[in-house]
């Protein structure tokens, strides 16, 4: 029979497909991505049986600790950070297949462990586990890492899948990003590098998919005629806590814009693809980003913020921040004027502004579309007509929202906004899962839909490196704004005429 | 750390009356709703889906009591007749719950749940009654546990989904006769064939390696162990292998209290035998072992954590290993069967033609 030589015929129907039996390996395996995050999402999909069959787990850390001692750290990192209560039968059949290979990354001996920690696996089992190295350490080791995994021959498993998840950041500045482009390249094809962003992960950055290309009525209207422009938020409510070692050299610009916002934008803007593959997708994504110049310096506040009120509490200044150095020049927020300059898009304004310590924690796309050509009702006082605007809220509260003006009750012909909203938690019964298990899963899969290509790391950062050479260039103080308050009144200075920000 | 947030009822949004009407019902509803709203901006209610259960009044408790232990797969609005014997009068109540634990500035849930005490005089036009209740344009999904089979039919009219649970028949042949009945006017989900779920996921995923996917046309035998009352579940099973891999029918017959008989596959007989375990507690499927003519066997049975794979090949070696995996539990199929109404499972359907072709 053709059909059980070609493809497994009993696939058909199930929700959960075969993934090929792995192996993980996470470089940092005790840091705080791997505790708060990693661990607690493998876990889940441990639970929901959505594991490869057979499912090992090596962590590599600097820590000197035995196999017991991570097993008891993971352990207590899953109880305290899973989203689901731990089955401990689940969760103790889970650590019977956990390794841990102390050393550091430069050192030969770590790799010549971990290659045989690797074998023993595909030994015992009689076969060769995929294997998935994650990285999740400071960005400084990537590059050794892969070179490591190169000269180890663990860049490649006969006929086994062997693939690399980088986390972010990739590069502090596109010269970065394309050096360790080409060191990761000199060892992977691209096709088994897995550049991770979380953000795409969310079901609700997914449905920005769904919602252009799943629905035949914005199809026609989103475009140049009829869009007057575009704003994306992402506000963060909370200061940077004890973060300012990777805060203070990074920025709000490099944290957000370069990778979560720049990604929405792409989802927002892209033409719809052939199909839904990874290359396809991500060439349609690549094709917006070489759209986009980098703003010019009118185009682009950078702020800070003082002190203020946050949460109804007195909040400190960033500079009084811990760890914060006195002279520091970072900001914390950004907010830039973008133009993607295509048939579709050419002169549509499109805002991004992101920061923190700001009125409230929210990410969200409006889309405000242009006025009506004639407003028959204006005699009649209608002070409260406003352009339709359709807004997709990533978080908190994941919905699409659309405001249409309606009459209001009376004798009178007068008109205010109402909103249609779509409201995910209640049109769906299941939850969301993590963004981490999407993209574990995705990985093991192969699929690379969700993951970031070199060519589009470079992009993002071709539009974003103008702006911090532009500010290393320029002795202005930052502006600055209150925390607790929506941001900066020089905001305002980017915004076109009749353009305004949606309140925070 | 984000959990399932409990449902509590909204104190302030109860309703009852005795004697009543379906249109009396559906103001208080919108009365009741308008209030919540008003009361609280940060209340949206929940739009997903209509669930209809029929219940014996006796074991109306028992059943809300399972509906409480379905996790997050609520259904928005849960209209419950409580069928009580010689009833000429409807009584009614309607609770409003939210989904506790809010957040600042986070919208909360809210969902209502109607119970309606109905007479066994009403059930042949229990539709008119339910109808102007359900939240129109969302699926409706009807579940009566314990039998009332001419409230079924008569809501089949107005539903989209039939939730059974094949085990609660008496015979593996009248369950799946009952299903394909039904299966004619509605969609079916069959909580016998959600259990065999993560059976069929493990098995699918042992022969997918292409090495191993070659043994698929060589299997030729298949074993499941099941709880006594779970045979329907077995069938359900070597009903999925045989429309899967093409395996022409056969015949199961009843012998020394298992079921045994052959099917026909591509090359050779397929040896199918059910074996009840007394052993096994919960309902559903104890183990399953599959031969192959090469000499290979794959068995799955429950284990601590998860489904314990056992793998020999022809010179008698043997490979074990556990499947990772938490058990759903009974409520946990329920809140699965819940879920599944909104999904279109096309694999259930085939499944049911070839298991009652093999025990027909």
């Amino acid at each position: 029979m053709a059909v059980v030589e070609q493809e497994n015929p009993l696939v058909e129907g199930l929700e959960r497909l075969p993934v090929h039996p792995t192996t993980l390996v996470i470089f940092g395996g005790t840091g705080d991505l791997a505790q708060r995050k990693l661990l607690p999402a493998i876990y889940n999909l441990a639970h929901e049986g959505a594991l490869p069959e057979r499912f090992n787990l090596i962590a590599i850390s600097r820590s000197g600790m035995s196999d017991e001692e991570y097993r008891n750290m993971a352990r207590e990192s899953i109880q305290q950070h899973s989203r689901r209560p731990p089955d401990e039968q689940v969760l103790e059949k889970l650590l019977e297949q956990v390794r841990y290979v102390a050393g550091s990354f430069d050192d030969d001996a770590v790799f010549d462990r971990l290659h045989e920690e690797l074998g023993k696996f595909d030994e015992a089992a009689e076969i060769a586990f995929n294997r998935i190295f994650y990285l999740s350490t400071a960005p400084s080791f990537f590059a050794l890492i892969v070179g490591k995994l190169g000269e180890h021959e663990l860049h490649q498993h006969g006929d086994a899948d062997v693939r690399v998840v980088i986390e972010k950041p990739f590069g502090a500045r596109l010269a970065e990003a394309q050096a360790l482009n080409r060191q990761v390249l000199s060892v992977l094809n691209e096709s088994q590098v897995y550049r991770i962003d979380h953000y795409l992960g969310k079901e609700t950055v997914q449905n920005v998919l769904a919602f252009r290309f799943a629905n035949g009525m914005f199809e026609p209207i989103w475009n140049r005629n009829f869009i007057d422009y575009v704003q994306i938020t992402a506000s963060e409510d909370l200061g940077i806590g004890r973060r300012a070692g990777y805060y203070d050299s990074s920025g709000a610009l490099r944290d957000l814009v370069q990778n979560h916002m720049l990604q929405l934008l792409s989802l927002l803007c892209m033409e719809p693809p052939v199909t839904f593959d990874a290359d396809e997708v991500r060439d349609e994504k690549v094709k917006v980003l070489h759209a986009v110049a980098p703003p010019v310096r009118d185009a682009v506040v950078r702020a800070r913020y003082t002190a203020g009120m946050a949460e109804g509490k007195e909040a400190g200044s960033y500079l009084d921040e811990e760890g914060v150095p006195p002279d520091s020049e970072t900001e914390t927020y950004v907010a830039l004027r973008l133009e993607v300059d295509n048939w579709r898009w050419a002169g549509v304004p499109i805002y991004l502004r992101t920061g923190k310590r700001l009125a409230r924690k929210i990410t969200e796309i409006a889309v405000t579309l242009k006025p009506v050509p004639h407003l028959a009702f204006q005699a009649e006082g209608s002070v409260g007509v406003q352009p339709n605007q359709l807004i997709l809220t990533v978080q908190p509260n994941e919905g699409v929202s659309l405001s249409l003006g309606a009459k209001i009750p009376g004798t009178r012909m007068r008109i205010r906004p109402v909103n249609m909203e779509f409201l995910y938690g209640t049109s769906f019964l299941s939850q969301s899962p993590e963004a981490y298990e999407r993209l574990i899963m995705d990985a093991m899969r192969g699929d690379a839909t969700l993951f970031t290509r070199d060519d589009e790391v470079e992009a993002q950062w071709r539009i974003i490196d103008p702006i911090l050479e532009s500010w290393e260039q320029d002795d202005t103080p930052l502006d600055e704004y209150p925390a607790g308050s929506p941001g900066p009144e020089e905001a305002n200075r980017i915004l076109a005429p009749g353009h305004r920000w949606r309140a925070i | 750390m984000p959990r399932t947030a409990p449902e509590v009822p909204d104190a302030g949004a109860v309703w009852s009356a005795q004697d009543t009407t379906p249109s009396d019902i559906e103001e208080a509803l919108r009365h009741l709703l308008q209030e919540q709203h008003a009361r609280e901006d940060a209340h949206a209610p929940a739009r997903v889906l209509n669930l209809v259960v029929v219940v014996d009044r006796e074991w109306r408790g028992e059943i809300m009591n399972r509906l409480e232990q379905v996790g997050r797969y609520h259904a928005s609005r849960t209209i419950l007749c409580s069928v009580e014997p010689g009833r000429d009068t409807i009584d009614a109540s309607v609770v409003m719950t939210v989904a506790g634990d809010p957040r600042p500035g986070e919208l909360m849930m809210t969902r209502e749940r109607v119970i309606l005490e109905v007479g066994e005089k009403h059930l042949a036009q229990l539709d008119t009654i339910v109808d102007p209740l359900v939240v129109t344009d969302l699926p409706t999904l009807v579940w009566a546990p314990h039998g009332h089979p001419e409230a079924v039919d008569a809501l089949l009219q107005m539903s989209q989904v039939v939730l059974i649970d094949s085990i609660n028949e008496p015979d593996a042949m009248s369950a799946l006769r009952r299903a394909k009945q039904l299966a004619e006017g509605a969609y079916v989900v069959d909580l016998a064939w959600l259990r065999t779920t993560p059976w069929r996921e493990r098995v699918a995923a042992t022969f997918d390696p292409p090495r191993w996917r070659e043994e698929l046309l060589r299997i030729d035998s298949v074993t499941v162990r099941h709880r006594p009352d779970s045979g329907v579940g077995g069938v359900l099973f070597f009903g999925w292998l045989a429309s899967r891999l093409g395996w022409g029918g056969g015949a199961l017959m009843p012998v020394n209290g298992s079921v045994r008989g052959r099917a026909h596959g591509h090359r050779d007989d397929v040896s199918l035998a059910l074996e009840p375990d007394v052993s096994q507690t919960v309902p559903g499927l104890a183990g399953v072992e599959i031969g192959t003519s090469s000499g290979m066997t794959i068995s799955l049975d429950r284990g601590p954590g998860g489904l314990i794979a056992r793998r020999r090949d022809r010179k008698g070696r043997e490979q074990s290993w556990t499947v990772l995996g938490a058990s759903r539990g009974e409520g946990g199929i329920l809140g699965e069967g819940i879920r599944q109404a909104l999904l279109r499972d096309p694999a259930y359907r085939r499944a049911l033609d070839c298991g009652e072709a093999l025990i027909r």
